[in-house]
């Protein structure tokens, strides 16, 4: 071992110690959630036609973003149907798992000054970079081993070699954008600006890929996401797209060692952009300070539920007519009551968007509990702001926030419906639809509010509460569940539209029940203490 | 002189840890009033207390003629709080930073904002999450003094300032004094509290063991004697007060109790003295006795009086 990798060893094993949970989490979730995802793919696509119809479905408009190039759509057999629908979504996953570890492991411990502490030991300059790639690289062999093992065993069907290239295909991206993130790392200051390139480089390169495979054009070579979807896995498998990927990393790595070589610890290439001296001038109040704070994931969180809107919507029409045949959606069906398929379909997306913006809910309110237990609510509070005018500045963007979510899931599934069917009458009714949720949000809003001001330090039960709520409500029916267990989501009395006619009642009960529990949040929030 | 903080049994408990118990504490008004103790004695949870971020257990507590917890917004008009470990947003600069804390107090002169930038040496562009902690500690400092209020409250303000901006903030200090501010100054630097406070209170365990001016506290505690007598000294080591006795070359060492003082020195007048030296007790002798970490104090009992 060289000077330069002195002490690699002994790093690799503090990593692995450090992220003893974090590693198999992302190993683990990724792999099942692929291995589930198969295995599930039996009962719901039993017959050729069924997959025939699946492929049809997947081969149209917007749906084209989230699927691969489309390998062997002519005889869809359950490895072409894997590779097309779960490669995609989980090579963005392993490009993800590159970047966070990476980053991690590198850049963030320069910002904290860690770095310099291990790096005055005995420890080489190329050391903790050599330590993080080696980890993170095992990582992905590791998953490699647990795919190409379990997808055979996952599902019948499913080739030995078609199995080992769907693997190899994951290996090779997680690989490229370990080197991508590594290189980042690099040239940031700071560990966000470095996560927030890399993923910015994951998503250009996804949608390079996606946009190349709908329009049949080179594009697709040019990105680390086609190399693995142009292995072919399962269809006609090729192995020397993975050579273009081992190559492009060896590059990476390479270019990353050199800069490591000259660089100080903890300086970058990219100076960190100067901000404003002064803040704007409407930067003066509870309420603008909040909106300037959830600015960022308010848009990052708006702008995918507006495109989960067009993708539904985009596959509206065609989905319908499949949608009547599968057996896993019939329950879901026989709670809804019968009606055409289409409306069955447009219910059912538009309460699945709202699950989603309920995500939204819950973290925007949850803000109110980072400001306070990173010690910057203080600071706010010791100036003549009330505690209740604070609280109200994040709720009412939680709240606001709702509604708007609403009309963008709405929006995008309106106009996408709208512009696949013809009918122009779907946009307003599908905003109403999407809207009619808003009542359940706020409840979520509510209960926030409320766990915040009785029981701050478990405020982050909303998100387990969440959980449940998807648990029972896609799960439920299979798993037979009592009825009360869906009546206790808010989300469960909200008239299904335009299945159903809308209905004021639960509306304004729901409504109600959010005031209360909101009134409870604010009323014990200003009696305790502030806790951190 | 009406007091600006004043409290009397003030309590605050967290689970069974008294972290404030009993305490007694009273802040004249245009005073600058250093707030001393080891660390865990209570010194931010008292202060917290006196924001209104936490509802005192027991006694009372009055903040400009107010009470903190209830009379909260009215009070903080009047007030500024610097707090000991900065925590900023992010991704905020340390200009938007200030600007939204001094304008949530109702507003600063701009001049004054550009002086203090100036003084203390701040790059106001820079995202706060880039800032060591000197700087968070600065922009915590800029947004606090930049405010025009009666009351400047300061928990361990200096901690991560060079010695150089320690210097600034003194001047800081001294000038709010010269206008006839009320300041209240948690601190651990002695020279700092020496140089800047009128009176100092003393905290240990959420009680206050003593309170005065530094002068008041010098005379609670020892001076230190070196003498050389014609005669033996000896004999001067049974009188009251005498603590810490040793000869060394025909000399004598020893501490005194500065109420023995008097008596101590004509007994060794008559005993014919040579050379004398006397040396008053340093902060720091005033602070370990106070704080009950000394040596020998610990075997001698309680130090407070």
């Amino acid at each position: 071992m060289t000077a330069a990798t002195a002490g690699t060893g002994r790093l690799i094993r503090f990593i692995l110690r450090r992220d003893r949970v974090r590693l198999p989490v992302w190993i683990l979730a990724i792999g099942f959630t692929v291995l589930g995802s198969v295995s599930s793919f039996a009962a719901t696509y039993p017959t050729q036609a069924d997959r025939q119809a699946r492929a049809a479905v997947l081969d149209s408009g917007i749906a084209r973003l989230f699927v691969g190039p489309g390998y062997g759509s002519d005889r869809y057999t359950f490895g072409a149907m894997t590779a097309n629908e779960l490669l995609p979504s989980a090579a963005i996953a392993v490009a993800l798992m590159s970047v966070f570890l990476l980053v991690r492991h590198t850049r963030t411990e320069e910002e904290s000054g860690r770095a310099e502490l291990v790096r005055a030991t005995v420890v080489g300059r190329h050391a903790p970079l050599a330590a993080a790639l080696i980890v993170v690289a095992a990582a992905h062999v590791v998953l490699f081993a647990i795919l190409a093992l379990g997808l055979p065993a996952a599902l019948e069907g499913l080739s030995p070699a078609g199995s080992i290239a769907f693997a190899a295909a994951l290996l090779g991206v997680g690989l490229v954008f370990e080197g991508v993130a590594a290189l980042i790392a690099q040239l940031t200051v700071g560990a966000r600006s470095a996560l927030g390139i890399s993923a910015v480089v994951v998503g250009v390169t996804y949608l390079i890929r996606a946009f190349g495979d709908m329009t049949d054009t080179f594009l697709p070579w040019l990105s680390p996401f086609g190399w693995a979807t142009e292995m072919r896995a399962y269809v006609d498998e090729r192995w020397w797209p993975l050579g273009v990927s081992i190559a492009a990393t060896a590059v990476l790595i390479a270019a990353t060692v050199a800069i490591n070589r000259r660089r100080d610890v903890g300086a970058g290439i990219i100076a960190d952009r100067p901000g404003a001296a002064e803040a704007a001038p409407r930067l003066r109040t509870p309420a603008a300070l909040a909106r300037r704070l959830q600015r960022a994931s308010f848009l990052a969180w708006l702008i995918p539920v507006f495109l989960l809107g067009l993708l539904y919507g985009s596959i509206a029409q065609d989905a319908a007519s499949f949608y009547e045949d599968v057996d896993a959606l019939k329950d879901y069906v026989a709670r809804v009551g019968a009606a055409a398929p289409i409306e069955q379909f447009l219910a059912l997306s538009t309460f699945i968007a709202a699950l989603v913006a309920v995500g939204f809910a819950i973290q925007s309110a949850l803000r109110l509990r980072t400001e306070e237990s990173e010690h910057r609510a203080e600071p706010v509070l010791a100036t003549p702001v009330g505690r209740s005018p604070w609280m109200w500045s994040h709720l009412t963007i939680a709240l606001v926030g709702s509604v708007a979510m609403l009309v963008a899931s709405g929006l995008g599934f309106g106009l996408a419906t709208a512009i696949a069917t013809g009918d122009a009458d779907a946009l307003p009714r599908l905003v109403a639809a999407s809207l009619a949720y808003t009542p359940a949000l706020w409840v979520f809003v509510g209960v926030v509010a409320a766990l915040f001001g009785a029981i701050p330090r478990f405020a982050g039960l909303a998100w387990a509460a969440l959980g449940a709520i998807v648990f029972v409500g896609f799960l439920g029916p299979l798993l037979q569940l009592p009825d009360w267990m869906f009546q206790v989501s808010p989300l469960e009395h909200v008239p299904r539209m335009p299945v159903a006619d809308f209905d004021v009642l639960p509306e304004l009960v729901l409504t109600a029940i959010a005031a209360g529990l909101l009134a409870i949040g604010v009323v014990t929030f200003r009696r305790r203490d502030l806790v951190g | 002189m009406a007091d600006a903080i004043r409290t009397s049994g003030l309590e605050k408990r967290f689970g069974v840890t008294r972290a404030v118990d009993g305490l007694d504490l009273a802040v004249a008004e245009g005073e600058v009033h250093g707030f001393l103790g080891p660390n865990g004695a209570g010194k931010t949870t008292t202060l917290r207390l006196m924001l209104g971020m936490l509802h005192p257990d027991g006694g009372e507590a009055t903040l400009l003629g107010g009470d903190p917890w209830r009379d909260t917004v009215e009070l903080h008009s009047r007030l500024a709080y610097v707090p000991g470990d900065v925590s900023l947003w992010p991704n905020l600069t340390g200009g938007e930073a200030i600007d939204v804390l001094t304008r949530l107090r109702g507003g600063t002169d701009p001049g004054r904002r550009a002086e203090l930038l100036e003084r203390f040496d701040l790059d106001p562009t820079k995202k706060a999450r880039t800032y060591s902690k000197g700087n968070r500690q600065k922009v915590a400092l800029v947004a606090g003094l930049a405010s025009d209020v009666e009351l400047y409250m300061l928990d361990e303000p200096t901690s991560g300032l060079d010695p150089l901006m320690e210097a600034v903030f003194k001047e800081c200090v001294t000038e709010l004094r010269e206008r006839g501010r009320t300041v209240l100054l948690s601190s651990h630097i002695l020279a700092e509290v020496e140089a800047l406070c009128d009176r100092v209170s003393i905290i240990r365990q959420g009680r206050l063991v003593e309170s005065g001016s530094l002068a008041d506290l010098r005379h609670l505690t020892r001076t230190t004697i070196v003498a050389e007598t014609a005669r033996p000294a000896t004999t001067v080591a049974t009188l009251p007060g005498i603590h810490a006795f040793q000869t060394e070359d025909g000399r004598v060492r020893f501490d005194v109790d500065a109420e023995h003082l008097d008596a101590v020195v004509r007994s060794l007048g008559e005993l014919g003295v040579r050379s004398l030296e006397s040396h008053p007790p340093t902060l720091e002798q005033l602070f370990l006795r106070f704080y009950g970490v000394e040596e020998g104090e610990r075997a001698e009992g309680p130090a407070a009086p």
